[in-house]
This record gives C-alpha cells, structure tokens and sequence, in this order.
C-alpha cells in the first residue's frame, strides 16, 4: 500500500463520526465579519493607505501623473544609485527624468548579478489601506519576484485611487492565485531579537512608494 | 511500527524528563526568566492593541474555527482535491506518513538535484521531522535562515517558541553566538559587532546573503495550502522566506496535511487574524503565495511533500481534534503564565507552551514521561483559549488528555486502534478514589470513619506520607471539623437548633 493510500484511509478511518449529509462548505463557514472596516470614501482611503506605510516604516510620497518622472529622478539621485532595474512592462516615462543605468529584468540574470544593482522601479497589482500592504503579481510592470527582493532600494508606484482597496477582502477578490504574489507591508523587519521589531534585514531595507494620481 | 518523533534528537520524548523535572532547573534560571518575561510582556500588550483594531474579531475568529473545523471534518475530500490542483500547476506531490519517510523524500530529491546544500524556510514541520540532522546524516547541509532560527542553529541551542525559537536568547548572548560562531559556517561576525539588535539584523543579513545568492535548492514550509487553487502561502517578516522560495531552481515544500483550506477566499480570514495574533502586526513585512511553478519566475520545479506523523491519529480523537486547527500564531504561549516561567525546553517537543501540551501528547501519544505530564503542565486558567484566533478549547483538550492519562482507553496510534493501559504513576490517585467510592456507598462505614476522623483529629500530620507527600509539598492538608456534617446536623436539624442554617431563615416563620 503507498503512503498516500495509508494517509487517506487513516483519514478517512479517523472521520467516521463525521456523517453523509455533514453540512456542506457554504453553509458550515458563517461570513458575517466586516468586508471592510469604517466607511471612508476614496480620498480617505488613499490617506489611510499612506499613514498604515509610513507607520510600518515605509517611505511616502505622492504626486500628480506629471511629476511622477520627475519624483522617480529626485528618489534615485538622493539614493546615489547606479543602475536601476527595470521590469519590462513599466511605463517608460516613468524614468524619463533619470540618466541612471537601466538594467532589463531578464531570465537568465543571476541573483549575483541582481545583488550589484541599486534599486528597482515597479508598479503593483493592488494596495491595502487598512493594513498598508502593497501586493504584486508579476505582470509586465512589477517583474520577477526576485527583481524585488534582491536590490536594496525598492520604489513602487502606486496609481491612487484605482489600484486602492480598504481591505484584505477586497484585495484578495482582485488577485489571480494563479499568479506568483508578493505581499508587502513596510521595509523587511524582524521579530526575533526579544519579540521587539527591527527594520532591514533580508529584503530590501528601503521601501519608497509613490502614490501618484 | 515506528514510534512518532516530534523534534530533532534532543527531543525524543524516550528519555527525556517528565515537564515538573524539566521546569524546575529552567525556574531557577533567573536569566531565562528575566528574557521571557521581557519577550511575552511586550509582545501581549502589543497583541492586545491589534486585535482592539478590528470591531469583528470575534467574528474573523469564528469563521477561522469553522472553516479549519469543516476542512478537517472533510479532510480526505480536500487533500485529494489539493493533490490535483498542485499537479495541474505544475508540482508533484508525496505522501509521508512519518518523520522518518518525509525525511527519506527530500533526501532523495536534495540527491537528484546533485547539491549537498539547502537553505530553509523557517518551518515547523521539518524541526517536527529532524530533517537537518537527517540531511547531515547524508552530506547534505541545511542552512536556518530565520534569524531565530539561524541563532539556534549556530549556538547547537534548541528552539523554545514557535514564532520565535531563541526567544530565551537576549540580546548579549546572541551577539555572543554570533561572534564565536558564524565562522565556522561563513561569513564571520563583523568586527565590533555590538548587542543593539539592529546590528545583530545587519550581521545575520550578510551571512546569509551569500548562501541565498548562491543556493540551488530551497526547503520550506508552509502556512496555508488552498485545496482549490493548489496555492501555498508562507507568512514572514524578514525576506529570507521570499529568498528561499525565488531564487532556488528547485523548492521542497514539508506540509503537515491539516494546514489545507478548503478556498483562496478563506484567506480573507487568516491573513487577517494570523499577522495580529503572531507578531501584533496589521500585516506581517512579506507573504509569499504560489501556485505550482511559474515560466521564468521563481523554481522550475516544486515538489509538495504532505506529512501525516501522527497528525490522523489527532484527528481520530473526537475532542483532541481540534489542535489541528492550529495556524501556529504563539498566541498562547505569549500569554501562559506557566509557559512564561518554565520556558519552552522544558516542554520537550519543537510546539512548547498550551499548544504544545496538548499538541505534543496527541501526536507522540502519551508512552514517555513527557508526553504523559504535559497534560498537567497548565493551571487551566484558560488564557489561552481567550487569544486563540482560531478558538482552540485548549484548557478542554487538557482535561480531555489527563483523563486519558489517569484512565487510558481507546485511542488511535499510528493509524491502529489501541487500548491504552492507565498511567502508572497514578496508583495512589486511583486507590484513594477507589478506596472513597467503596465508603461512600456504605452509610455506616462512612460515618464510623469519618467521626474516628474528627476524634483523632489532634493527631492528624500536616502533610501526607508516602505517594500523597507530592500532593502536600506545595498545599495544606484541609483541617478536619470537630464533628462530622452529617452528626451536625441529626444534633441541630439543619441549624434550627439556633446556629442558623439556611433553614432558620424561612420566610414562613
């Protein structure tokens, strides 16, 4: 007998208490938690949005689409980068301000080669106000996951209020599982130094996010 | 058939002390208890704040417990059902009904991969299943790359929490390990390196770098498995997690079954109720979700291995089920006072604290001395029930299990139908109980003992000899009255003879 012939019928061995007619999914989950939690309206929910990042140590700006260039530019001359990365889908005009070296998200770019470049420009799928998380899904404009991960400097553009939503609910609603999802929610941090929160550790230690629109 | 083994070797429960023993030497220690009482304090006030953020907690907290509680309930329909989505994605999927074959598994596949090193995940299951020793045991290398984890690693340490397994290391002691020992496994410690904990982060980021850089197999685990979609989601906060699962060609995923949920829209629950209750967080830094392998992102190939060890024989167990609801948060054990003075070693297993004690005796079963005290280790006050996100009974399961300790009974143990034998120690418990149940089916017996009793009450020690000695060691032995009730009360009739018992209070009179 394999071990997943021997795993299913200790299963199933183990739930003869459970009957036939067991209340099925839908009904056995009661839902009765909030979608989202207060009212707020849009403007309110972008505000929300930028105080929840900034509280988890993550850098706001926001800026009206013109500026957009010019406040990518400003970012990564005071960060003194040399090459940015730059997902293939990513609005060009986004760096069009910026003379620092571009670097394309490629396959066959080795994680060495990604440790030697500044910083990274994307966008995202969605954010989350209520829990300032942003999340990304791999499309064309946010790349690789690892375009992300490993350089230090991660500036994500978020186009508000559109890609805003006030909750986890909301937000999952929008997501494809198919797809690879990085969850955000401030700069990489610990716990583990006496359950006290530490800002920096193996992901990128500076998270600036541009909340244009 | 081979016993289960929870833990890595310095927790075989064959051996190791009964938790009185074990908690004894760890409440002596008053550097141990100085660091958990800092760690647990701060980390409950904090928790408290979280979850007062969100009106419906109660209700999240709900949803969470039936939506495990269905999942169990069904949980051959939603492994079979989680074992296609994967496959379809793009992953393969092993069954390992023990430690011993999970291990045997990613063995083979580290091997077919031709690599002799792996970095890991934090993961619960595979320190379950003393996967690191067992890959040593091969030539295999598994780097921790948790930084708790990595402090345990490289101090040969044992992990006491479950969010955070060197939470009785402070600050000091960890630059110390740091410094002494990250040579022997890479990049030293930098020079000077203080004890502020953000250095401490710094020096652990850039030992690790250049393992995460260079690895080619990643070890996992997971927090969630969706049965629908064959997602996997890893919950972390410091993007070691997110290292091992992109940056690897190859990533082995070691999931006990119980963590599948039946939707992706379940998350909706428990990546809201998880991050509050684990670190005190709105959310946690990162969270990894995949689906199978993805073109040119991620791992090109992603083996799922599904660890029984003991978990079907907790499902057997109508009461004692529902620990496998646990989503591993430390909640509890932030909260225990018994845990916050005796420390998680002194549990014996890698799930410490009220979990852990009801954990820990369903999936070893109760043969060794740990597992068989570790019912006891609680005074039931029932803090822990109150903070569970997922509203685990655990002071239920407690008394549940002490009773299958004292009494045995049918019991189900590596997937076989036993009857357990009582526990030995209980001999005196049991005659005194046996011994009470004969007098008081006899009235005359009865009262001729207990006015010998009140006779010689002036003899009576103040502690119990023999096995009773234990009881009387930390309690006083009740005094007896000068006369029996029952002889108070022929004399008086019930207090009208003027003492004034609830009789002398009718409202007729």
């Amino acid at each position: 007998m394999s071990s997943r012939e021997r795993i299913l019928g200790r299963v199933r061995r183990a739930l003869a208490d459970v009957p036939k007619d067991d209340t099925p999914y839908e009904r056995a989950v009661r839902r009765d938690y909030a979608r989202e939690h207060g009212r707020r309206t849009a403007e309110q929910t972008v505000d929300l949005l930028a105080e929840n990042l900034a509280d988890y140590r993550a850098i706001v700006h926001r800026t009206g689409t013109d500026g957009l260039a010019g406040v990518v530019a400003g970012l990564l001359r005071e960060r003194g980068a040399s090459s940015v990365l730059v997902p293939p889908g990513l609005d060009e005009g986004w760096l069009a301000a910026t003379g620092v070296t571009r670097v394309a998200d490629r396959a066959e770019s080795t994680p060495h080669e990604l440790d030697r470049v500044s910083s990274v420009v994307t966008a995202c799928a969605v954010a989350i106000a209520e829990t300032g998380t942003l999340v990304l899904d791999g499309s064309p404009d946010q790349g690789r996951r690892r375009i992300t991960l490993v350089p230090d400097h991660h500036i994500c553009v978020v186009r508000v209020p559109d890609q805003v939503v006030s909750s986890v609910p909301q937000a999952l609603e929008r997501l494809d599982p198919a797809r690879p999802l990085t969850w955000i929610s401030g700069p990489s941090a610990t716990s583990d130094i006496e359950l006290d929160r530490v800002e920096g550790v193996h992901g990128p230690r500076t998270l600036e996010v541009v909340l244009v629109g | 058939m081979s016993g289960t083994f929870v833990g890595m070797p310095g927790f075989h429960p064959h051996g190791l002390p009964a938790f009185p023993e074990a908690a004894r030497e760890a409440v002596r220690d008053t550097t141990l208890r100085g660091n958990l009482r800092h760690a647990t304090h701060t980390i409950r006030a904090k928790r408290a704040r979280a979850v007062a953020e969100v009106a419906d907690w109660a209700e999240l907290r709900e949803a969470g417990k039936r939506i495990k509680d269905h999942t169990l309930r069904h949980l051959d329909h939603y492994l079979v059902r989680l074992e296609e989505s994967v496959t379809a994605a793009g992953g393969t999927v092993h069954w390992a009904a023990d430690a011993e074959e999970a291990n045997r598994i990613v063995t083979r596949l580290v091997k077919e991969t031709g690599e002799s090193e792996v970095v890991k995940v934090k993961s619960m299951a595979t320190q379950e299943t003393g996967l690191n020793e067992a890959l040593e045991a091969e030539g295999i290398r598994a780097y921790e790359t948790d930084l708790a984890e990595l402090i345990v690693q490289l101090g040969k340490d044992r992990p006491s929490h479950i969010l955070v397994p060197a939470i009785h290391r402070n600050r000091g002691e960890i630059r110390d390990v740091f410094r002494t020992e990250m040579g022997a496994w890479g990049r030293p410690a930098p020079e000077g390196l203080t004890d502020t904990p953000a250095e401490l982060a710094e020096a652990a980021r850039l030992h690790l770098r250049e393992k995460f850089l260079r690895a080619k197999v990643g070890v996992s685990g997971a927090n969630f498995m969706i049965a629908e979609t064959g997602t996997l989601v890893v919950v972390e906060s410091e993007g070691n997690g997110r290292m091992c699962l992109t940056l690897p060609e190859t990533l082995i995923s070691v999931v006990g079954i119980e963590k599948t949920v039946p939707t992706w829209r379940d998350l909706e629950v428990f990546l809201q109720t998880l991050p509050r209750s684990s670190t005190a967080e709105r959310m946690n830094p990162y969270t990894s979700t995949w689906t199978g392998t993805t073109d040119g992102d991620g791992p090109r190939v992603f083996h799922l291995v599904l660890l029984d060890n003991g978990r079907t024989d907790t499902l057997a167990d109508e009461v004692g089920r529902q620990a496998l609801r646990c989503i591993r948060c430390s909640a509890c054990l932030n909260v225990c006072p018994v845990y916050e003075r005796a420390g998680g070693h002194a549990y014996g297993s890698v799930y410490p604290g009220p979990i852990g004690a009801i954990l820990s005796p369903q999936l070893r079963g109760t043969g060794s001395e740990i597992d068989a005290s570790l019912p006891y280790a609680s005074s039931l006050c029932g803090a822990c029930y109150e903070v569970c996100p997922v509203a685990i009974d655990i002071p239920e399961v407690l008394v549940h299990l002490r009773e299958r300790v004292v009494q045995g009974g049918p019991a189900v143990r590596g997937g076989n139908k036993v009857v357990l034998k009582p526990a030995k120690g209980h001999a005196a418990e049991r005659a005194a109980m046996r011994a009470a149940r004969w007098a008081f089916g006899r009235p005359g017996a009865l009262r001729t003992g207990q006015r010998l009793a009140s006779r010689t009450r002036r003899l009576h020690p103040r502690t119990l000899p023999g096995p009773g000695r234990a009881w009387t060691g930390s309690r006083d032995l009740p005094p007896v009255p000068a006369e029996p009730f029952r002889d108070w009360w022929q004399r008086t009739q019930g207090g009208d003879g003027g003492i004034g018992g609830i009789g002398g209070k009718g409202a007729v009179k």
